[in-house]
């Protein structure tokens, strides 16, 4: 440590006590090497562009790791990430696709941001997908409306049973937890579970095509609209099928970024998120927002659920999800919980997915979600400190020993 | 229906549980939140089954698995010990990182043939007892026994040894511990090592002696979750670890058998063959779960029971306090 | 820097700390600091917050490591790399916060840090040798007792004890004074001085002159890092010197204070009960009020039910029984927001975690309380401008230093964060404060500002409940005192306030002595006026 680390001011201090994590004489003086690593809290808040910059050399480092277990796998690294980045944006077609695959992933990451931002850990956002798409699917199946309505109110309407039906699933632990205090980690995940097997039921038992595993074909007027459904005005279009939900979470994004910064609400989110205690001594209630926030996370998760079923699969059936509300919580993290890096981090995770698809073995994507985001809360603590080099013997030490 | 059989599978079922929530309990109560359970449990579950394919050998197999789950739970230590990360986002990346990479290095396992399985036996005399004999001390893995063995040990420990107090005074009030010169780092990469190949025995558990085989994610189907959440529920006490798992190793297998005999207690089986009713019994495990934690919860307001009190904190010398 | 210690005839030196060097990212806590201690002596290490003399002991007793000088042990140079090699070197620190395990019983509390028993804890056999050994130091406790269900003098105890059986030959107390009464100050003193008898020696760690004085041998003073007193004898120094060499000026022992004039009752508690966190009464039908335009002083050792006090009127705690009414309006048991909308404003005890929110900036933690309303608030809408414009004309006003508005508070000295939360719950132009340890841990010029805030706002009406255990602090700040022993106002003093005779009767107070014991007759005999009987209800029913 040099003399130009103190503060330059004098004016910020931290309280008497507060030892670094591994200082320079934490016991390590006897290392042979001339030089040895330190760590020193940070004392002013790092500039903005800090954050972003971790993320990315996280990413890095993680693609790094995962091309090691690929090879030790068996596979080649170099051919699967250039398979990875030649299927997912080599052409406006694949492009389109990952678009797609990116389209619910931001509605997730939303979802989880909102949660996470007041600590509350919404892992259950596959669970609240699965029952969004549930709930998109009753208005045509149960039926909700006849089969030719048309397309402006059976969009509406099947938005808002998407949404209605993901609240409520995230009602439930929401509500156990303000009421029970029980936590929300391990209710949103069961709740995933038994979402699942909702599904199912219906796939298998009531709305079963034929006996199929699935649900009959949406009618065409339930269906989002796509890019090549304007192919006949503009044939560049043809066979993209970027679908409306995009258009629906780009509006969330906006939604979701004015409720965080801009809002009374958000302002009280983000301060229970920061310290409960001292929320609930400024007057907040903090079940009552608890309960909100799991509606509002789960009911982005239900919107990401509708826009699936209504844009991409045009059905009911098991196999929606590739674990978009799993990856939404990496995709949160990711965007350090902001709203428009949401978007960016989205598309990259939607080329994964995409692409990964392909790949052999199958279960290459998970993994790599798996490490980069170890790499991602592993590289976290270089936002609380500072790392140095410095030359042992430097300054007079308890080297004696 | 046999209900002696079932609740025999139960046991069987539930010592998977067993395992996994024994292991979690002991990292918790050094002070460290580990959710990577389940992922912990499939690189258990794989590395066991193909390891006891590779050299035929399932002993073997167990050992890899033991050794794999304390190795990987090591990454979840060095970010909240080291790196003092939120435990809770570092458990949740765990999970993702032992699914996906249990997923790669299984791939094409599902269908790589048979493999010796661990033995099964009856303990003498103690298999003559009625009922209990029946359900506990017949035809039973080893890895059975070896749960009925850990659930005392553990308690003993726990509660009557040295290092077990060492264990609860870090978990506790670490800054106390290392006061008096208990190396409160160390202890919690040990107990976090131990959950973690107490997390890999289970998944060795499942592959290698009560449903053999290697089914990918499904292998575990979100059990090492519901260890976690059993942890809450026994309040960090072994007893009622090895009572709740049981349960729930009995409601398993109770979900599965129930669904094939055509009457039940002399009248017709709802759940024969159905597969509609089949759905809701399988959300059953999950939403039981749900309403333990409830009762965990409550109970826990209400006798003012609390978690360790250093739980999911990082522990900063010099810093005060719990 | 004073000139080094003259070499004196003892010829073991059981503890001499040379050019001591510490240095935390942004403070120098230990500027080249020589420390000695003489076999059998108590010694004195004198400061004010943060001056650092916990960073020093915390060095000796190896939780720190220094970036320099060195440490001799009975004339040998050391390294500590854990507390266990201090220990192992008969040093053992008792820390202002105890080191004991709350959910464990005494006996493995001390068991903790000994070699014995290797692996079976036969907890039997142990609980009797630490029963005998309690007899013997004369400090008995129940060693099958959890720790938590113990008093803090009885904490005090165990630590002593478990110090001693680990051998310890110097003991290190950490401002052992702060969390009791002062007749347990007294019995502590006698503890101390037989086990200097016994050929211990103890360095004694504070900031309170008074105590110094009374038990200290020789005292070393230590300012902003560095020595400015070493070792000198306690004969001949006087408080005035001690004082002066402390804080680096003479301190101002008195504040300028207007003569009392109150008005209306602002805050009237009517036989309140409360539970604390465990569950357990915490409050036994508390009744007192706060008239506007003057400071009630609420006197107590740490833990009798005053924190669960000012939450019950917070609306933080629920209150089983009795009433609280603020400007003449019903607020028991309401959220809250409806205390806080009614005027009340509160500066809790725990700056960090309670009063603050670590990691939002400046302007968040300010309207932390005023961001429902216009200015800051349109509807639904925040104005962050607005709200920007406000925290930077708080930060002027309440001269807080910090780089910028957005700056998190987290990165605050604790004198501008308590000026954050001043500014906030001040500016609101609040009927009532309740302020609890405003000035815990925070240096002399942070000290006299925060009383200035106060005293200021008692100008402007305000009526406000003060909540302190420094003596000092009650008697400059208060109009008139109440004395809280677990749960029950015990009595209240009013007139003149800083008498020795006062000081004695609160004291009794704070050890839940009734009132009428032989003392405080005597006190009432002498003294009279200045005693008014207070809640009888406290009083009768106490055993």
């Amino acid at each position: 440590m040099t003399d130009d680390e103190l503060t330059p001011d004098g004016k910020v201090t931290l309280p008497e006590g507060q030892a670094p994590l591994a200082g320079p004489t934490n016991g390590r003086g006897k290392s042979r090497f001339p030089f040895r690593i330190y760590l020193e809290p940070r004392l002013q808040e790092p500039p903005r562009w800090y954050p972003f910059a971790i993320s990315f050399g996280a990413v890095a480092i993680a693609l790094f790791f995962g091309g090691i277990v690929i090879a030790f796998a068996g596979g080649n690294p170099f051919a699967s990430y250039a398979h990875i980045a030649r299927a997912s944006f080599g052409s406006l077609g694949v492009f389109s696709d990952t678009i797609v695959k990116a389209t619910p992933l931001i509605l997730v990451g939303l979802a989880c941001s909102l949660a996470f931002r007041m600590k509350l850990w919404n892992i259950g956002a596959e669970g609240q997908f699965f029952l969004g798409a549930f709930g998109a699917s009753a208005v045509v199946l149960l039926p909700i409306l006849p089969e030719n309505t048309s397309p402006w109110i059976f969009i509406p309407v099947m938005m808002l049973f998407g949404i209605l039906a993901g609240a409520l699933w995230g009602f439930v632990p929401g509500f156990l937890k303000a009421k029970y205090n029980v936590n929300e980690i391990i209710s949103t995940l069961m709740m995933n579970y038994i979402a699942v097997h909702w599904n199912n039921f219906f796939i298998f038992a009531v709305w079963s095509d034929g006996g199929f595993q699935m649900s009959p074909v949406f009618p065409r007027t339930a269906w989002l609209p796509r890019l090549t459904d304007y192919a006949e005005q503009f044939p560049i279009l043809r066979g993209l099928t970027a679908h409306l939900g995009l258009i629906m979470a780009l509006a969330a994004v906006l939604v979701v970024w004015f409720i965080l910064y801009r809002s009374r609400w958000g302002y009280e989110i983000r301060l229970i998120g920061d310290n409960p205690k001292a929320a609930r001594y400024a007057g907040l209630n903090i079940q009552r927002n608890t309960i909100l926030v799991m509606m509002v996370s789960g009911a982005l998760a239900g919107l990401a659920g509708m826009s699936e079923i209504t844009g991409v699969v045009h059905r009911l059936q098991g196999a929606i999800s590739p674990g978009y509300g799993f990856t939404g919580i990496i995709i949160a993290w990711l965007a350090k919980l902001n709203p428009f890096a949401t978007v960016l981090v989205s598309i990259l995770f939607g080329a994964l997915i995409l692409a990964g698809r392909e790949i052999q073995p199958s279960g290459i994507p998970k993994m790599i979600q798996g490490i980069i985001l170890v790499c991602l809360i592993a590289s976290d603590f270089l936002m609380r400190y500072r790392v140095g080099i410095e030359r042992v013997g430097a300054e007079p030490t308890g080297e004696e020993a | 229906m046999d209900l002696i059989i079932i609740l025999q599978a139960g046991v069987a079922t539930g010592t998977i549980l067993l395992f996994a929530t024994i292991g979690e309990l002991l990292t918790e109560r050094s002070g460290i939140l580990n959710l990577g359970v389940e992922g912990m449990m499939l690189i258990g579950a794989m590395s066991a089954y193909s390891t006891a394919i590779a050299t035929g050998n399932p002993w073997l197999g167990l050992l890899v698995a033991i050794l794999a789950g304390g190795l990987i739970s090591q990454v979840h230590a060095v970010i909240t010990i080291k790196l003092q990360a939120d435990q809770v986002v570092s458990g949740l990346a765990l999970t993702f990182l032992g699914a996906g990479t249990s997923l790669v290095l299984g791939e094409g396992l599902s269908k790589a043939g048979t493999v010796s399985l661990l033995p099964a036996f009856s303990i003498p005399l103690l298999d003559q007892i009625p009922i209990l004999g029946p359900i506990f001390f017949t035809r039973q893995s080893v890895m059975v026994y070896l749960g009925y063995l850990l659930v005392p040990l553990v308690w003993y420990y726990i509660n009557h040894t040295r290092p077990g107090m060492h264990l609860r005074a870090v978990g506790e009030y670490p800054a106390a511990a290392d006061a008096l010169g208990i190396n409160v780092a160390r202890l919690r990469y040990f107990y976090v090592f131990v959950g973690g190949a107490l997390a890999g025995l289970a998944g060795a558990t499942i592959s290698l002696a009560i449903s053999p085989g290697w089914f990918s994610e499904l292998t575990t189907a979100g059990q090492g979750w519901i260890a976690v959440g059993l942890v809450i529920f026994a309040q960090w006490d072994p007893v009622r670890a090895a009572f709740g798992s049981y349960m729930f190793g009995a409601l398993r297998r109770l979900i599965l058998d129930i669904q094939g005999p055509m009457t039940l207690f002399g009248m017709a089986n709802p759940f024969y063959y159905n597969p509609y009713l089949g759905f809701f019994l399988q959300m059953l495990p999950y939403a039981f779960t749900i309403i333990v934690l409830v009762i965990g919860s409550r109970e826990a307001v209400r006798k003012r029971l609390g978690s360790p009190a250093a739980l999911g904190t990082p522990y900063i010398r010099g810093e005060r306090g719990l | 820097m004073p000139p080094p210690m003259s070499t004196d005839n003892t010829a073991i030196c059981p503890v001499k700390m040379v050019g001591i060097v510490k240095r935390f990212p942004g403070i120098l806590a230990n500027d080249h600091v020589d420390f000695d201690l003489r076999k059998g002596e108590i010694h004195a290490l004198l400061g004010e917050n943060g001056a650092g003399k916990s960073t020093l002991m915390n060095v000796l007793a190896g939780l720190y490591r220094q970036e320099g000088g060195t440490i001799l042990v009975n004339n040998k140079p050391v390294s500590f790399s854990s507390p266990r090699d201090a220990i192992k070197a008969g040093i053992g620190m008792v820390h202002q916060h105890f080191m004991l395990v709350p959910s464990q019983t005494v006996t493995e509390n001390i068991l903790l840090g000994m070699e014995e028993p290797r692996f079976f804890l036969r907890l039997k056999e142990f609980d009797a040798k630490v029963a005998e050994l309690g007899e013997r130091f004369g400090m008995q406790v129940d060693p099958r007792a959890k720790v938590w269900q113990l008093s803090v003098g009885e904490q005090q105890r165990v630590e002593l004890l478990k110090m001693l059986t680990l051998g310890a030959q110097v003991l290190i107390m950490d401002e052992p004074t702060a969390v009791l009464a002062p007749q347990e100050i007294e019995a502590l003193f006698v503890t101390l001085r037989a086990m200097v008898a016994e050929g211990k020696s103890i360095i004694f760690i504070s900031h309170k002159l008074q105590e110094v004085m009374a038990i200290a041998d020789r005292v070393t003073v230590l300012r902003k890092g560095k020595v400015t007193a070493a070792g000198v004898k306690m004969e001949g120094v006087t408080r005035q010197e001690l004082a002066r060499l402390m804080v680096g000026r003479d301190v101002l022992f008195k504040l300028d204070k207007t003569p009392c004039n109150p008005g209306e009752p602002v805050l009237t508690l009517e036989d309140v009960y409360a539970e604390n966190d465990k569950g357990l009464p915490s409050l036994r039908g508390v009744s007192f009020q706060v008239r506007a335009g003057e400071v009630v002083g609420l006197a107590g050792v740490a833990g009798n039910g005053q924190v669960e006090l000012t939450q019950v009127i917070n609306g933080l705690r629920r209150c089983t029984q009795g009433q609280v009414r603020l400007n003449g309006k019903e607020i028991t048991n309401r959220p809250v927001l409806q205390a806080i909308q009614s005027g009340m404003s509160y500066i809790p005890e725990d700056r960090t975690h309670v009063g603050s929110s670590p990691n939002l900036s400046i302007t968040d933690n300010v309207i932390m309380k005023s961001y429902r309303q216009p200015p800051i608030a349109h509807g639904w809408v925040l104005d962050g401008a607005k709200a920007e414009h406000i925290a930077g004309e708080l930060k002027d006003a309440y001269e807080i230093i910090a780089p910028t508005i957005h700056t998190p508070v987290r990165l605050l000295s604790g004198g501008n964060l308590q000026r954050v939360i001043l500014a906030r719950e001040i500016s609101g132009h609040p009927t009532f404060i309740a302020a609890v340890q405003p000035t815990r841990g925070l240096d002399v010029g942070a000290i006299e500002g925060v009383h200035r805030l106060l005293l200021a706002q008692r100008e402007a009406g305000a009526a406000i409940l003060l909540v302190s255990e420094e003596l000092e602090e009650l008697f400059s700040l208060s109009d008139r005192i109440l004395v809280i022993y677990e749960g029950r106002i015990m009595g209240e003093i009013t007139g003149e306030l800083d008498t020795s005779a006062n000081v004695e009767t609160i004291g009794l107070m704070m050890t839940g002595s009734q009132y009428v014991s032989g003392a405080l007759k005597e006190e009432m005999n002498r003294g009279g006026e200045n005693i008014s009987p207070g809640q009888p209800q406290g009083m009768v029913q106490h055993d």
